[in-house]
Order: C-alpha cells, then structure tokens, then sequence
C-alpha cells in the first residue's frame, strides 16, 4: 500500500511546504500544529504527490481560514481540492450545552411525566387486552392453540428443571436454618412446620414468580420489542392481524395457565428438599416428615398459594409485553425496557404479595 | 496473481446446509476498476460479498483481497486490511444509538484515535454533504431517516476512511433517479481523485452501463461471464438475454447510447 509514504512540512516565514503524501495516516502532524499555522499566507504544494479527501479537506480550510493561496498544485491534487470545495457548509448545528442544574432539573421532570405516562400506557394496554380477550370469547375460533401451547411450552416445561433445583435448594436452606434456631428451644421438629407452611403459603408460588419473570417476563419484552423495531408490529396491524390476539393473548394465557402449576411444583420440590435435609442431618424419617406435615398444613394453605399465583403470571405478562411494545427506535431501548420488564414485574410482584399476605391473614386463613 | 489484481477468487464454495450458493466461482477484480455483480434475487450475489469481506465462512476455495489470504486469516490481517476498505451493506448496518456524524466516525475513530475531536467532526461533514444528504442528517438517528437517506449514510460511512477498495451491495436500490445518478457520480468522482477500486452489487441497469468498467454476472452458482456490457448484451445464454435485452435493459442501453451521442 500507497499509506507507508512519507509526509513532512516546512513552516519558511509566511511559506508552507507539504512534502510527500498527506493522507489520514500522517494528517495529525499536521492538525496539532495548526496554531503555529496560522500566520502562513501561502501553501506550496508542489512536493506533495498525494493526498486524499481528508488531507485536501485539512489544505482547503488552512487556505480558507488564513486566506492564504495554494500553489505548485498538479493535476491530480489540484482535481482533489476543487472537489472538495464543493462539499463545505456549516455544518449541523451541536445541540445546545445547558447548565448541570437545568439538566438534572429537565430529568427529574422529563421522569416524572414519563412515569405518569407508562402508568396511562398501561392502563390502555390492560384495556386493550381486555378488549381482545372479550373478542376472543365471542369468536372463540380466533383463539390461537398453537401459540398457547408454544408459549406453555417456553414458560413452563422448559423452565422445569431450574426452578426445580432452585426450589430443592430453598427448601434445604429454611429447614437448615430453621434447625440452628429452633435447636436452641429443643423443637427442631418444628422446622417441618417451618418447611411446609413457608413453601406452600410464600416461597414456593414468589420464588418461582421471581424466576418466571427473569426467564419469560425479559423474553416477551425482547421478543415484541425486537419485532417492534423490524416494524413487524406495523405490519401486522395493517394486514389485520392484531398483535393483542396473536402477541401478548397466548402469552398472557399461558402464564396465568403455568404460574400455579408451575408454583404447586415449585413447593412440593421445596417440601421435598427440607424433607431431604430433616431426613439427612435431623435424622427424622420421611414418614414422620410426611405425617407431621398433613397435620400441621391447612388447606388454606395451598389455596393461597394457588390463588397468588395465575395473578403474579398475569402481572409479569402485562409488564413484559407491554414494555416490549414500549421500544422505540434502537438497540438500546431495547436493552432498557427488557431490563425494565425484569424490575418491574418483580417489583410488582412483591409488592402483591405483600398485601396478600396481609388480606389473607385478615380473612382467617392463618 | 499479477499485480493489478486486488481481489482474487478461485474455486469457491458456498453451502447453507444441503443448500448450494457457490460451487466453483472464479472472480478477478483489477485495481482501479468499478466491477458491477449482477444476477437474479436470491443468486448469492450477497454471500458472495460477505465472504469477500471475511464474514461468511467459505466450504472451499480461496480469496485474496490486497494479497492477503481471507480464508483462515487471523485478526491482525483482518484488521490491515480493514483499514482499506470500506463497506456498505444491503440493510445499510447503521449503528442505531449513534447518531449519523457518529457513525461516520466511528471508523476514524478507530484507526485514527490521535485527530482531534473538531477535525473528526469536520471530515464527517463532507463525507456526509458528498452522499448529497443535507446537513442537519448529522445529529439525527438511524430510526429517523427515510430508506434512500440510511443508504447514503451508510455510503458515508463507507467512505469515512477513504479506502482503496470499496463494496457496495445495491448503493442505488431505493433512491430517486436524481439521487441514484448523483451517488453514480459520485463513484466515478472517488475514482478519478483517488484511483479507489470498486466492487459493486446492483440491479441498476444505468449505474451497469454507465459508471461500470466490467460486469460480472453470477448464474447457476458460478460466475458465468466477465466484460464490458457492450460484450455481455452479445453472449448467447439465456438468463443474460433476458437480463439485458428485456425491456429496462434496453431502454437503459438506449438512454446511454443517447448520453454518449449527445456528449
Ligand atoms: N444466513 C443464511 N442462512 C441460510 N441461507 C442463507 C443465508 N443467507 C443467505 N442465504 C441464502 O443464500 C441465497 C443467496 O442469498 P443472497 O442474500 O446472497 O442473495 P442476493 O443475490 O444478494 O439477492 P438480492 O438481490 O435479493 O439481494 C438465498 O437463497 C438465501 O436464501
Ligand atoms: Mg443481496
């Protein structure tokens, strides 16, 4: 290649020398001194016997700048400074600097409005799944099957064995803790009761919220969000295809479906888990394990496991799909609202759970 | 490989699973040239530039760009020889949470970290008034510009380094007439000031006959014929025929006749 020429320059009074070739390679020897520069009225080009657009660019605005003149020019490098001539305007204006107190000002209240608009957005976005669920009813063929069963698969079967493990694990870990503590008192029996009510009333149906929102709630908002930028979204609506029946309906469905199974597994591995540890280290046997248990667990137990958890599908439904439909623009908004999506639901999530916890005490069932 | 040659294909295979693209394409590209690639959609004329480029990963055969093996290079090759050329894809491939200054500096950039700040500004200014896009485009994003408008920046970008070999993937698909005869001109201007070798993919019958030195068409998985376009329209295979000597073909073929009397 041509880019291993030399460049040098002469500064001789108000005289310029170029030598050599001037390309990108060697143009910052140049641009650094253009202070020294300044004073120079002519510019002698005829040692150079290259350059390219950048080089021309830099020559072209020096003899703008000092309205110097350009001289000893061949041919070629004549052509090359003629042409860029061409493509000098001002160019586009830099957005204006503002002062770091209006700039945080501006954010908090730019926030603030955006806040107050995702909550209308989501509120239009609950409707409008209302409304799709309602045409769904009444023209029950335009359910799509295929799609449920597909997101049932993604949402649930699939997430199987890592919420098993999980859910084993927490079981071993309150067993194992509730053990140390109630050792002191001599009723280690009681971590059974401990296992079994925790699991089947809290941990079993929010662990598995929390880990259904990390897995599927971040893939619906990436999964719509990405389509969304692709502008498939667009052309869905204009074919007819309404993206509420055939996006977010199955995928709505099918974790209000997934969650309670999903979460009813989840407590039985946990249970199964503290079972393992009481068996193991407290040296009580499965049957007692499993007589104890039936005994100290009410129904309402797992019913209120099971009324939690179609509610947390739903809610980390929504919050996935509609931040999906929020991206806007680019890959980055992308990131962000799948992020979103994540924080969101799990936020909610508890939030939920919390006043259930709170709502069920209330009614008796303790 | 003789000197003049700055891209060199021999017996190269492309496959996507049993699917067969390539087998067998033979491809020289002289330094100084403006080549047109033309075949029919979905002929590979796209693989063919990516594995060019280094991005799809041939079954077989060989392809030297600038003297370098492409085939099994390693990243310091890739990175001298990037620093020649410049590439405008299909899609255009604009960096969508940079603005288009930005992505015009981001090559610069890249390669040379030691120009200021303002000088970077400035050489993506022109590099953005030659693509003929106005300038209030710098501060804008990808998702704020029309089709034709992506493809110019996307030219700019590809021109950002002032390479000595250029690709282009369809530089004029998607721009009004007046544009695409501007961005024609503007390739043969890059030529005659800098001697910039060009590799271009288009379905523009006037950039082939107008801006190309040689035209190499890809049918049947190989390249069948490299010529003029005046030799081309003369070859007897059916595809060919068709190509040219269809109705754009020749109507195209006539407005260049017209051009070159009236010149
Ligand atoms: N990543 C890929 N995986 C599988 N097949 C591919 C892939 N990319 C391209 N193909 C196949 O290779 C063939 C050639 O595609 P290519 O994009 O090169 O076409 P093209 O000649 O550029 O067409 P057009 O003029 O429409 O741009 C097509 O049949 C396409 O289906
Ligand atoms: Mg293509």
């Amino acid at each position: 290649m041509t880019g291993s020429d030399d460049f040098s320059f002469e500064i001789n009074g108000d005289q310029l020398a170029l030598q050599g070739a001037l390309t990108l390679a060697h143009l910052d020897s140049l641009s650094n001194r253009l202070q020294t520069l300044s004073t120079v009225k002519v510019i002698d080009l005829s040692n150079l016997h290259r350059m390219d657009t950048a080089g021309a660019w830099l020559v072209h605005k020096l003899a703008q700048n000092n309205n110097a003149e350009v001289k000893g020019t061949n041919s070629a490098v004549a052509h090359i400074l003629d042409q860029i001539s061409h493509y000098d305007r001002p160019l586009a204006p830099e957005p204006k600097h503002v002062s770091p107190l209006i700039y945080t000002l501006t954010g908090v209240g730019k926030n603030t409005v955006h806040v107050w608009y995702t909550i209308v957005g989501l509120v239009n976005f609950f409707g409008a799944l209302l409304v799709s669920i309602w045409h769904t009813i009444c023209h029950p063929s335009r359910l799509r099957l295929t799609a449920i069963i597909c997101q049932m698969e993604t949402v649930g079967v699939n997430a199987l064995a890592i919420v098993g493990l999980m859910s084993i694990l927490v079981g071993v870990v309150i067993a194992q803790q509730g053990a140390v503590q109630l050792r002191q008192f001599g009723a280690e029996i009681y971590s059974i009761n401990l296992v079994g009510r925790l699991s089947f009333r809290e941990l079993g149906v929010l662990m598995t919220a929390i880990m259904v929102a990390g897995r599927s709630g971040s893939a619906f908002a990436a999964q719509i969000g990405s389509m969304n930028l692709a502008e498939e979204i667009d052309a869905m609506r204009i074919i007819g295809v309404s993206p509420m029946e055939s996006l977010v309906l199955p995928r709505f469905l099918a974790s209000i479906i997934m969650m309670p199974l999903l979460g009813f597994y989840a407590t039985i591995a946990a249970v199964i888990g503290g079972g393992l540890l009481c068996w193991t280290v407290l040296d009580i046997p499965p049957t007692t394990f499993f007589t104890r248990l039936r005994e100290v667990i009410p129904y309402t137990d797992v019913a209120v496991g099971l009324v939690k958890a179609p509610i947390f599908g739903a809610l980390i439904a929504i919050a996935g799909c509609f931040q999906g439909t929020q991206v806007k623009g680019n890959a980055e908004q992308l990131g962000y609202c799948t992020t979103k999506a994540v924080v969101h639901s799990i936020f909610l999530v508890i939030v939920l759970d919390a006043f259930f916890a709170v709502f069920f005490s209330e009614i008796g069932w303790v | 490989m003789s000197d003049s040659d700055i891209i060199q294909i021999r017996g190269l295979k492309n496959s996507f699973g049993s699917q067969v693209v390539h087998d067998g394409v033979d491809l020289d590209v002289k330094r100084g040239e403006i080549l047109g690639l033309v075949g029919g959609s979905g002929t590979g004329k796209s693989v063919l530039l990516r594995s060019i480029i280094g991005l799809q990963q041939p079954v077989a055969g060989s392809i030297k760009v600038l003297g370098h093996e492409m085939i099994g290079k390693d990243p310091l090759t890739m990175r001298m020889v990037s620093r020649h050329w410049g590439v405008l894809f299909q899609e255009s491939a604009l960096f969508s949470t940079l603005n288009i200054t930005e992505n015009v500096k981001v090559p610069l950039r890249e390669y040379y970290p030691e120009l200021g700040d303002s000088l970077l500004d400035q050489i993506a200014g022109y590099k953005i008034a030659m693509t003929d896009l106005p300038e209030d485009v710098g501060i804008k994003f990808n998702s704020e510009l029309s089709g034709g408008m992506r493809k110019r920046a996307g030219l700019a970008r590809a021109l950002a380094l002032d390479p000595d070999l250029l690709f282009l993937d369809e530089p004029t698909s998607g721009l009004d007439p007046v544009s695409a005869d501007a961005i024609d001109a503007l390739i043969l201007g890059l030529r005659k000031m800098l001697g910039l070798t060009v590799f271009m993919i288009t379905h523009d019958l006037d950039s082939l006959y107008n801006i190309c030195d040689r035209v190499a068409v890809l049918a049947d998985k190989k390249v069948l014929a490299v010529d003029t376009v005046e030799n081309l329209t003369k070859l007897d295979h059916p595809w060919i025929k068709r190509y040219f000597n269809g109705p754009r073909g020749r109507a195209a073929a006539e407005s260049f006749e017209a051009r070159k009397t009236g010149a």
